[in-house]
C-alpha cells in the first residue's frame, strides 16, 4: 500500500495548493483587473468624496496583499465578509442556499449517474447496432443545445403544454420532501440531459476500451460465460475509469447547476452568483467562485485518488 | 480412452473472411484463409510457419472456433474430437474453449488481467469447467510452476502479473494453458517477444512441458529455426494458402517448394571478413553515459573503433545500452565522460554544435520504418531533403538524383511521388536507406534496421546493404540483437552486457573460442536451423552446471 | 480526393455556410431594421412576421438573423484568438520543453482547475461587459484547452523518429515545427477548432442569457431567449427559436469537423 498511499497524500496535498492558488487568482482576478469596486457601485455620477469614503470604508486603500490574508482567514473561518449590496453576512446567505444547490445536484446525479452507466452499457453490448447509433445521435443533439434552452424547451412542452410539473422551481423549509422532489422534477430532468450524454459516451469508451484488452480474449478463450466475463474480468478493471466519467460528470453539473437554477428560478447558488455578478457585488461574486471551484477541484481530486487506488501496480508493488 | 485412435483435430477447406477498413472505402470483407486443410493426431506437435499475413495465428486460433475482431470463419469444417466445431452451440463452444483446447499468446503480459493474482487466472478454467476443485487445480498448478522452472512455485501464484519477468510470465501462461489437462494447446508466438537467452529457457520449458503431458499442440511462428526444435510436423503458410505441409525432418532437411526453401536458407548470407586499416574512421574513447534524472550509467566505460569502409556489429539484448551508444555517437545523448573521435577530429558532445559537415558525414537508420519518416512527405521529398540541404540541389536535378538514388535500393521509376503510407515494410526501410546516402556519409549507424521485418525481406534489406558498402565504401556501425544478422554483415563485433563491452574484436576473433561467460550463453541460445539443436544445448548446458 | 463528399458532410457544410452567409449579408437579408418595433407584442407566425414577432413587437426573424450575425461574429473572432494563443504556446511548450513548459502547462492546469463559465463571471463582475472584453476573456479561458491539446499532440510528433532524423540532419527549429510537426498536427487541431466554435456559440449564448453578455438593444441568440422567456408559461414558444438556430448551426459544423478529420486522418493511410 505504501506507493498508492504516498501518492494519494501527494494528490491531496496538490488539491490543497490548487485550491489555494486559485482562491489568489480569483482575488487577483476582480482586484487587478481595471475596473473600481467603488465606482461600480455608486456609479458613474457619484462625487470624489463619496467614492474616497465608501474605498475607505471597504478598505481597498490597503495593499492588495493585506486585503487578500484577511480575505483568506475570514474564509477559512467561515466568514466571506459581507455582501457590498444589502450588508448581509455572505456565509448565512451562501450557507443555505449551498444547501439547496446540493439538494438538487445531488437529485440530478441520483438519476443520472444510474442511467448513464446502465445506457453505456447497452451501447457497448449493442456496439454498432440501432440503440448505439441512436444513443450516439441523441448525444450529439444533446451537447449541441446549451443547458437553458433544453430547460426551455422542457419548460414549454413538459410544464407548460403538457402541465406535467411546475414550470418555476421555488422550494422551501416548510415543503415536505415528496413537494420538494416534485417542485424540482424538471430542472432535475434538465441537469440529467446535460451530464447524460458525456457521461453515456465516457462510460461506453472507457468500457469499450477494457472489452478489448488481451485479458478478456484469454477469458473468452477459457470459455467462459459472458457475464462471468463481464463481472470478474472487465468491471474490476472498470472501476477506475467509470468512477473517473462520474467525477467529471460531476464537476461538470457544477456548472450545469448556475444556468439551470437561473431559468427556473430556484433559490440556489447559481443564482445567487449570477444576481450578484450583475450587481457587481465582488465579495459575494468571490465568494461563490471559490465554493465553486472548490467542489470542482474536489471532485476531480477524488476521481484521481480513486484511480490511484484501483491500480493494482500501485497497491501491489513489486 | 476406448474411442478409436482417431484425428484429434481435423481441418478440412478452412476459409477465413475478414472486414477490413481501407481509409476512404467502404468496410468490406475479403479472405485471408483459401482453403486449408490438415489433421493433427493426439500428442503429436505441428508447427505452422510463415510470415506476416500468412494467416498462421488466424488459423490456429479457428481450431478454437474463434475469430479475433472482425475476422469470421466462412466455410469448411474444424473437427474437435469429433465434432464439427463450427457448428455446435454456444455452451458447448464454452466447454471447447478453455476445456479441450487453450491457448497460450505472444504477449503474456497483456493476455494476464492486471487486476488478479496469477494463480486465480491460472485455475479459473480448470475450476470453472469443473474438471478440477480449486484446491486440487492449485495443486496441479504448483506442480506446473515447478516444471516450468518458475522461481518459488510454492508462492508465485500469489503474486500479480506485474510482479514477474516477462519470460516467468510467459511460462505462466503455458501453466494457465496446461492446468486445465486440455487435449490441445495452441502456441501463438510464445517467445517472439522475449530476448534470445530468455526465450531458449521458455523454450525448453514449453518442450519439456508438452513431451511430459503428452498434450497435442499447435506451435506458431515465423522463425523455422524455433519451429523446428519444437514441432513434428511442419505447415508453412504464404498469405493463406497452403505452401508445403511435412515432417520437420522433410521440411528443414529436403524443402520441395521454392519458398520452403528460401526460408530455410535464411540467414545464410555470409561475407569475407575484412581486416583493420591503420587509421580507424570512429574512435569511442571511454565513454560514459547516463540518461537525464537516473542514477545509474547506461553506459560503462565503452571503447570501440570502427574502420573505414567496415562494420561493426554492436550486439545485445534489451537493456545492454546499445542503442545508447548509438544516441552518444549522433550528439543525441552527451556523454558524462569520454570522447568521440570521427574522421581524426573530435566531436561536440552535443548534437547542436557540430559543423553541418560532421553531421552529414553521419547519418542515421532507424528500426521502425514507419515512424521514421514523415508520413505527409512524398518519397521525393524525403530523399531530395538532404540533397538540398547539405548540396543545395533544386529543381530537375535533385528529381534526377532521387531517381538515381531510388535505382540505387533497386525500387526504380514509379516510387518518387508516392507517400510512405502507401509503401510495404521493405521498401519503406529501403527509402530510409536512400535517404542516408543522399547526405554522401562515411558512417551509417543502423539501428535494428531489420528486426521489425519479415526473414525474407530483411535478407534482401542485408544484401543490399552489403552491396552500397562495396559501392560507396561507407562504414555502418550495425546494432542489432540477432547473432545470424551479425555473422551475415559483420567485419569486428562488439558484444555488450549491461552497459558495458564484455567482447570486442574483429569477428572470427569474437565467434571462435574460448568464449566469457555471456557471449557462450548468447551465442548458444540463438536457435540453428537443425533438428536436435535444443536437445544438444539442453544436454551440454546440464553437463556443464553438474561439472561445475 | 474531394470528389466524394459524404452526404452527412455535405448536409454538414451547407448549413454552416448558410449561417455564415446570413451572418455576414444580415442588413441586406433581414426583412426589417435590426431594433424597429413592426408589431404588437408576440404576435403569432404571419405572411408579414414569418415567425411571428417578439416580447417588444419587433420582427422575430430579423432578430434572429443579426442575432446570429452577432453570436456568429463573437464566437469566430473568440476561436481565433483561442487558436492562434493556444497553439502557438502549446507548440513552443513542445518543442522547448524544460522550464519554459513546466510553467505554462502548470499555470494552464491552475487556469483549468476553475470551472470556465465560473472564472468569466468572476471576471465579468469587475470588467464593463463589452464586445471586445466578451471575446478576450472567452478566447483566452478557451485557449488553455488548444493550449493542452496542441501541446499533446506536438509532444506525440516530436518524439517520432522522422523528428529525430531532422534534429541530426541539422535542421532548425522554424523547420522543425513547420515542416515536421505543423503539417501532421493540423487534422487533430482542425477538428478541434470546430469543438471549439460549437463551444464559444453556446458560451456566449449563455453569458447573453444570464445577462452578461452581448447587451439590448443588440440582439444575440443568448439574448432573445432572456428577452422571450417569459413567454414560455404563456405558452408562447418564441424563445425556443435559438435552440433551433444553435442546434443546426453546431450539429453542421460538428459533421464537417467530423468529416475533416476523417479525410485528413484517411491520407495518412495512402491516397484513395
Amino acid at each position: 500500500m505504501v506507493p498508492a498511499l504516498k501518492l494519494v497524500v501527494q494528490r491531496v496535498a496538490l488539491g490543497l495548493l490548487l485550491l489555494f492558488l486559485v482562491s489568489v487568482l480569483i482575488f487577483a482576478g476582480t482586484q487587478i483587473l481595471p475596473g473600481d469596486v467603488a465606482q461600480s457601485i455608486l456609479g458613474q455620477s457619484a462625487t470624489p468624496e463619496a467614492l474616497a469614503n465608501l474605498r475607505a470604508e471597504l478598505g481597498l486603500n490597503e495593499p492588495a496583499v493585506t486585503r487578500y490574508l484577511d480575505w483568506l482567514f475570514g474564509a477559512l473561518q467561515g466568514d466571506l465578509g459581507t455582501a457590498l449590496t444589502n450588508g448581509a453576512s455572505i456565509s448565512e446567505s451562501l450557507g443555505r442556499r449551498l444547501g439547496n444547490t446540493m439538494f438538487l445536484a445531488f437529485w440530478a446525479a441520483v438519476v443520472a449517474v444510474p442511467l448513464a452507466i446502465f445506457l453505456g452499457l447497452l451501447a457497448v453490448r449493442y456496439r454498432d447496432r440501432w440503440p448505439d447509433k441512436l444513443i450516439s445521435g441523441v448525444t450529439l443533439a444533446s451537447i449541441s443545445i446549451p443547458e437553458f434552452l433544453i430547460g426551455y424547451v422542457l419548460m414549454y412542452f413538459v410544464g407548460v403544454k403538457l402541465g406535467l410539473a411546475p414550470s418555476v422551481a421555488m422550494i422551501n423549509d416548510t415543503m415536505s420532501l415528496g413537494q420538494k422532489l416534485h417542485a424540482i422534477a424538471l430542472p432535475v430532468a434538465v441537469l440529467t440531459l446535460v451530464v447524460l450524454a458525456h457521461m453515456m459516451r465516457m462510460t461506453r469508451a472507457a468500457i469499450l476500451n477494457v472489452m478489448q484488452s488481451a485479458y478478456i480474449e484469454t477469458a473468452e478463450l477459457k470459455g467462459l460465460s459472458m457475464f462471468t466475463i463481464i463481472w470478474r474480468h472487465a468491471f474490476p478493471n472498470s472501476i477506475a475509469p467509470i468512477v473517473n466519467v462520474v467525477m467529471l460528470n460531476l464537476a461538470y453539473l457544477v456548472v450545469g447547476v448556475v444556468v439551470v437554477e437561473v431559468v427556473f428560478t430556484y433559490p440556489g447558488m447559481g443564482q445567487y452568483l449570477v444576481d450578484h455578478v450583475s450587481k457587481r457585488d465582488v465579495p459575494v461574486v468571490q465568494a461563490c467562485g471559490l465554493v465553486f471551484a472548490a467542489v470542482y477541484i474536489g471532485l476531480n481530486m477524488i476521481a484521481d485518488i480513486v484511480s490511484i487506488l484501483s491500480n493494482p501496480r500501485l497497491r501491489h508493488p513489486k | 480412452m476406448s474411442e478409436p485412435r482417431d484425428s484429434l483435430l481435423k481441418v478440412r477447406d478452412l476459409r477465413i473472411g475478414a472486414t477490413v477498413y481501407p481509409p476512404g472505402e467502404k468496410p468490406h470483407e475479403i479472405e485471408i484463409v483459401h482453403g486449408v486443410s490438415f489433421d493433427l493426431e493426439p500428442g503429436r506437435v505441428l508447427g505452422l510457419i510463415g510470415e506476416s499475413g500468412a494467416g498462421k495465428s488466424t488459423i490456429g486460433l479457428a481450431s478454437m472456433a474463434y475469430g479475433r475482431g472482425g475476422v469470421k470463419i466462412t466455410g469448411g469444417e474444424v473437427r474437435v474430437n469429433g465434432r464439427d466445431i463450427l457448428k455446435t452451440s454456444l455452451s458447448d463452444l464454452r466447454r471447447l474453449r478453455g476445456g479441450e483446447v487453450t491457448y497460450v499468446s505472444q504477449s503474456a503480459a497483456a493476455s494476464f488481467n492486471p487486476a488478479k493474482p496469477i494463480m486465480e487466472q491460472v485455475t479459473e478454467a480448470a475450476v470453472r469447467h469443473g474438471k478440477f476443485t480449486r484446491k486440487q487445480a492449485e495443486d496441479r498448478a504448483v506442480g506446473l510452476f515447478r516444471k516450468l522452472g518458475l522461481p518459488n512455485p510454492e508462492t508465485i501464484g500469489k503474486r500479480y502479473p506485474h510482479q514477474v519477468s516477462g519470460g516467468q510470465l510467459q511460462r505462466c501462461m503455458t501453466a494457465l494453458a496446461l492446468c486445465p489437462e486440455p487435449d490441445l494447446v495452441v502456441f501463438d508466438e510464445p517467445t517472439t517477444a522475449l530476448d534470445v537467452t530468455t526465450q531458449i529457457d521458455v523454450l525448453m520449458a514449453i518442450k519439456e512441458a508438452i513431451r511430459d503431458t503428452g498434450v497435442a499442440a499447435i506451435y506458431i511462428t515465423h522463425d523455422l529455426a524455433v519451429v523446428a526444435q519444437v514441432s513434428d510436423d511442419i505447415m508453412v503458410l504464404k498469405l493463406g494458402d497452403m505452401v508445403e505441409y511435412g515432417t520437420t525432418d522433410q521440411i528443414i532437411n529436403n524443402p520441395q517448394e521454392e519458398y520452403t526453401q528460401a526460408l530455410v536458407s535464411v540467414r545464410s548470407i555470409r561475407h569475407e571478413e575484412k581486416q583493420p586499416t591503420d587509421t580507424p574512421l570512429l574512435q569511442v574513447e571511454n565513454v560514459t553515459a547516463r540518461y537525464k534524472g537516473t542514477k545509474f550509467d547506461v553506459l560503462k566505460d565503452v571503447n570501440v573503433e570502427l574502420h573505414p569502409g567496415q562494420t561493426l556489429a554492436v550486439v545485445g539484448e534489451s537493456g545492454s545500452g546499445k542503442s545508447t551508444l548509438a544516441r552518444v555517437i549522433t550528439g543525441l545523448l552527451p556523454p558524462g565522460a569520454g570522447r568521440i573521435v570521427f574522421d581524426g577530429h573530435e566531436l561536440t558532445p552535443d548534437l547542436a554544435t557540430r559543423p553541418r559537415d560532421d553531421l552529414r558525414e553521419l547519418q542515421m537508420i532507424y528500426q521502425m520504418a514507419d515512424v521514421a519518416m514523415n508520413p505527409r512527405q512524398t518519397v521525393g521529398t524525403i530523399i531530395g531533403r538532404p540533397l538540398e540541404f547539405y548540396f543545395g540541389l533544386r529543381g530537375a536535378e535533385k528529381r534526377r538524383r532521387v531517381q538515381e538514388l531510388l535505382d540505387e535500393i533497386e525500387m526504380g521509376e514509379g516510387f518518387i511521388d508516392r507517400y510512405p503510407a502507401e509503401l510495404s515494410g521493405g521498401q519503406k526501410q529501403r527509402v530510409c536507406i536512400a535517404r542516408a546516402l543522399a547526405a554522401k556519409p562515411k558512417l551509417i549507424i543502423c539501428d535494428e534496421v531489420t528486426s521489425a521485418l519479415d526473414p525474407l525481406v530483411a535478407d534482401g534489406i542485408l544484401k543490399l546493404l552489403l552491396n552500397l558498402q562495396k559501392i560507396e565504401d561507407v562504414a555502418y556501425l550495425f546494432i542489432t540483437h540477432d547473432l545470424a544478422t551479425v555473422r551475415a554483415i559483420a567485419d569486428s563485433i562488439a558484444v555488450m552486457y549491461q552497459g558495458q563491452v564484455v567482447r570486442y574484436g574483429t569477428k572470427s576473433e569474437v565467434l571462435s573460442p574460448p568464449f566469457d561467460d555471456y557471449t557462450d550463453l548468447l551465442l548458444s541460445s540463438v536457435p540453428e536451423m537443425r533438428l536436435g539443436w535444443l536437445e544438444d544445448v539442453i544436454a551440454s548446458r546440464r553437463m556443464e552446471s553438474a561439472g561445475n | 480526393m474531394t470528389k466524394n463528399i459524404p452526404i452527412a458532410a455535405a448536409i454538414g457544410l451547407f448549413f454552416t455556410a448558410l449561417y455564415f452567409l446570413m451572418a455576414i449579408l444580415a442588413p441586406w437579408i433581414a426583412p426589417y431594421g435590426m431594433a424597429e418595433v413592426v408589431g404588437g407584442v408576440w404576435e403569432p407566425p404571419s405572411a408579414e412576421h414569418l415567425i411571428g414577432t417578439d416580447n417588444i413587437g419587433r420582427d422575430l426573424l430579423t432578430r434572429m438573423i443579426y442575432g446570429g450575425r452577432t453570436t456568429i461574429f463573437i464566437a469566430t473572432a473568440a476561436t481565433v484568438l483561442s487558436f492562434t494563443t493556444g497553439s502557438v504556446l502549446g507548440f513552443l511548450a513542445a518543442v522547448m520543453g524544460g522550464w519554459v513548459d513546466q510553467v505554462m502547462s502548470r499555470f494552464v492546469d491552475l487556469l483549468m482547475s476553475i470551472p470556465s463559465l465560473i472564472f468569466a463571471l468572476v471576471v465579468l463582475s469587475v470588467m464593463p461587459v463589452t464586445v471586445p472584453v466578451l471575446i478576450v476573456v472567452m478566447g483566452l479561458l478557451d485557449s488553455t484547452r488548444v493550449y493542452r491539446l496542441a501541446r499533446a499532440v506536438a509532444v506525440d510528433i516530436n518524439v517520432m523518429d522522422y523528428v529525430e532524423a531532422a534534429k541530426l540532419r541539422g535542421e532548425g527549429r522554424i523547420w522543425i515545427i513547420f515542416r515536421e510537426i505543423l503539417p501532421n498536427a493540423l487534422s487533430p487541431l482542425v477538428a478541434e477548432m470546430g469543438l471549439r466554435f460549437i463551444f464559444m456559440v453556446l458560451f456566449v449564448s449563455t453569458l447573453s442569457f444570464l445577462g452578461l453578455g452581448v447587451q439590448p438593444p443588440a440582439a444575440d441568440w443568448g439574448g432573445i431567449v432572456k428577452e422571450n422567456k417569459d413567454g414560455i408559461v404563456y405558452g408562447i414558444g418564441a424563445a425556443l427559436w435559438p435552440a433551433v438556430a444553435i442546434a443546426t448551426l453546431a450539429i453542421s459544423v460538428n459533421l464537417v469537423a467530423d468529416w475533416v478529420l476523417n479525410r485528413t486522418t484517411s491520407l495518412k493511410g495512402g491516397r484513395g
